[in-house]
């Protein structure tokens, strides 16, 4: 933790330093830090309402944090702006629902990114490039023309993916991606997850809830509780740990299971 | 700082000069480089025998549709192009999610049969709508009966918060509108009467306009831009956040609590509007003349006096519970007929407007055609 700033260690994409996040008078982080290794799928678990989105939303530059520093690809983010300029090229974002635009067909969606930022693109190879997008998301060609409403949950999941993956980025925000999916859909989800990470070389920094997700695909787990990150490291590490939540969390009869289907499975 | 991120990049295609013309690609293939490599594929990849990959640096998977294309051409095997350990996992997984079978490009209709289409479902939409309203209304009717005969299943909270909201924060605005456009017409008739020498006659001309007409139109105009549209909002995003289906769940009845409350609530404060709207109407009127005309207080009031009977208040008046139940019945209507999407939200709340406009001005005009026959 000397090196503040003045020297970027490459294998660091994120570095959260002393994040502060106050809404009037409720304290939600306290010198939280954080780092996200490059190439890792970071697992963000926590109790409702312990500020795992307002974490992703202060690292996205949808909000300034109340104080800290972050940094992102070695760049200090001294403002939203910034933080969102630097984002919206190299960072993809899934939110919960898919915030898919509901008036635009699946391959809009898609191809939005591509226009807004390589306007200098032809129509047509947009078009290409969005179509291998949307099937990389394991989706079939024919969802392209369709309406994000005429989708199940599962699919629009797919296409916010597709969406997030259109310009290339080498870092993936997820917020609880398989919330919503029945067990195999969200199996599903997991294992595509896995497999692009590992062909794109992504970063993930995937907020859940979701236990399977955690034993199936995470490389790291952070653990958010009383307004800071409690503990972040392998998942093998972090359930040994002694603290009322993490065992409540994972020594309960849901992390039981996830932890036995792991082990038969793998 | 020192991984910005590397946009000085080089990536190419090139045949091969040297014997065999295998195409050759190097450099990165990547997001930034597709313009680019995109040309390049179009124009070599007919015509080389094979595909040399080795000297690609950087690949993502828009680079890799890219190389794919090429390899479709070659019809090479992609094991053999020699590309890095690193990229043939990427690769192979663009590659066996993409197969280049489109979809149909969707078939374009005669521009003629598009128009005639187009006009051929507005029509049966209006049909439709028009349908769709008075079974609306008549299901209206009926639980308001019911409501009449089982007082305590008002909604009596909801009822007053709306009156709140449509009548007396409209007040304000109204009182402005109805003060101004009473301004105008004394304004008016003060230049057409001046000549004539008649300028007496314009207190009976603010009169008449305001307490058969203006009032209660200028009412319903701002009531259906203010509230039509809050109505239908209101009523559209909780459909679409499925509260209506959680309403009929509940075993409750959407009707009685959504849209009772605003028909009633609309049935009482249209008319106490519209009376706010004439009196100010008059009071521009007034201002007016006094100001540029030779008349005073005195005179406007004697003849108000002399022209006004209640007839002509009644002309007025009847027309307001009609439009309010009009431009209550339509917004709450399109607000239930939003299907799920922001878009369906925001077309829905231009109907709304649109219509209840439209049916309060024909409604309006009807009226003063049969007042007028009847001699009133």
């Amino acid at each position: 933790m000397s090196a503040v700033g003045d020297q970027h260690d490459p294998d660091l994409v994120i570095r959260v330093n002393g994040l502060d996040n106050r809404f009037g008078s409720d304290v939600v982080h306290q010198g939280l830090d954080l780092d996200v290794r490059r190439g890792e799928i970071l697992g963000v678990v926590g109790g409702s309402g312990t500020g795992k989105s307002v974490l992703m939303r202060s690292i996205l530059g949808l909000m300034r944090p109340t104080g800290g520093s972050i940094e992102v690809f070695g760049q200090r983010l001294n403002d939203p702006d910034d933080a969102q300029r630097i984002m919206s090229r190299r960072a993809g974002v899934l939110f919960q629902d898919g915030a898919l635009f509901s008036s635009l067909t699946v391959l809009e969606n898609v191809e939005l990114p591509l226009k807004s930022h390589r306007p200098d693109l032809s129509t047509q190879l947009r078009r290409d490039l969005a179509r291998s997008k949307i099937q990389l998301s394991g989706l079939p060609p024919t969802t392209g023309p369709k309406m994000p409403s005429e989708l199940s949950g599962g699919m629009r999941k797919r296409v916010a993916l597709a969406r997030a993956l259109a310009l290339e980025p080498e870092l993936l925000f997820l917020d609880e991606p398989t919330a919503g999916l029945d067990p195999i859909g969200a199996a599903e989800f997991d294992r595509l997850l896995r497999t692009l990470q590992r062909a794109l070389g992504l970063t993930v920094f995937l907020i859940t809830h979701d236990l399977d997700t955690l034993y199936a695909i995470c490389d790291r787990v952070a653990v958010i509780a009383d307004r800071k990150i409690l503990a972040a490291g392998p998942l093998s590490e972090i359930e040994r740990l002694d603290h009322e939540w993490i065992k409540s969390y994972f020594h309960g009869p849901r992390a039981r299971a996830a932890r036995h289907q792991e082990t038969t499975q793998g | 700082m020192s991984t910005a991120p590397q946009t000085n990049t080089s990536a190419d295609l090139v045949r091969d000069s040297g014997g065999d013309g295998r195409l050759v690609a190097t450099g990165d293939w990547i997001l930034d480089n597709v313009k680019r490599l995109d040309k390049k594929v179009d124009s070599l990849a007919g015509q080389g025998s094979g595909l040399d990959a080795s000297g690609i640096s950087r690949l993502d998977a828009s680079g890799a549709l890219l190389l794919e294309r090429v390899f479709c051409r070659t019809g090479q095997d992609p094991a053999s192009a020699g590309l890095s350990g690193q990229w043939q996992r990427l690769f192979e997984a663009v590659d066996s999610a993409c197969d280049d079978a489109h979809e149909p490009e969707p078939e374009h209709e005669p521009q003629w049969r598009q128009v005639l289409a187009r006009i051929g479902m507005a029509t049966v939409e209006v049909a439709q709508s028009t349908r769709e309203l008075s079974n609306f209304m008549g299901i209206t009717v009926l639980r308001l009966g019911r409501t009449v005969l089982q007082p305590n299943r008002l909604r009596l909270t909801s009822t007053v918060h709306h009156m709140e909201q449509t009548g007396l924060d409209a007040a304000p605005l109204l009182i402005l509108l109805s003060g101004l456009v009473g301004a105008v017409v004394a304004f008016l008739g003060a230049t057409v009467l001046r000549d004539f020498g008649a300028e007496l006659f314009v207190i009976d001309l603010v009169t008449f306009a305001f307490l058969r007409e203006f009032g209660v139109l200028l009412t319903a105009i701002l009531l259906a831009g203010r509230t039509a549209s809050a109505f239908c909002a209101q009523i559209g995003m909780m459909k679409s956040r499925e509260e209506i289906d959680a309403i009929r769940t509940l075993g409750l009845d959407e009707i009685e609590v959504l849209v009772l409350p605003r028909l009633i609530a609309l049935l009482v404060t249209l008319p106490l509007l519209a009376f706010i709207a004439t009196i100010a109407g008059l009071a521009g009127g007034l201002i007016v003349s006094v100001l540029t005309l030779d008349i005073n207080l005195t005179m406007f009031l004697d003849r108000v006096q002399q022209t006004v009977t209640l007839k002509h208040y009644l002309v007025g008046m009847i027309k307001a519970p009609i439009f309010a139940v009009v431009i209550a019945l339509i917004g709450c209507l399109e607000g239930l007929r939003v299907r799920g999407t922001a878009q369906s939200v925001g077309e829905h709340t231009t109907t709304a407007v649109v219509r209840s406009l439209t049916m309060v001005i024909v409604i309006d005009a009807l009226a003063a055609v049969y007042f007028m026959e009847i001699n009133w």
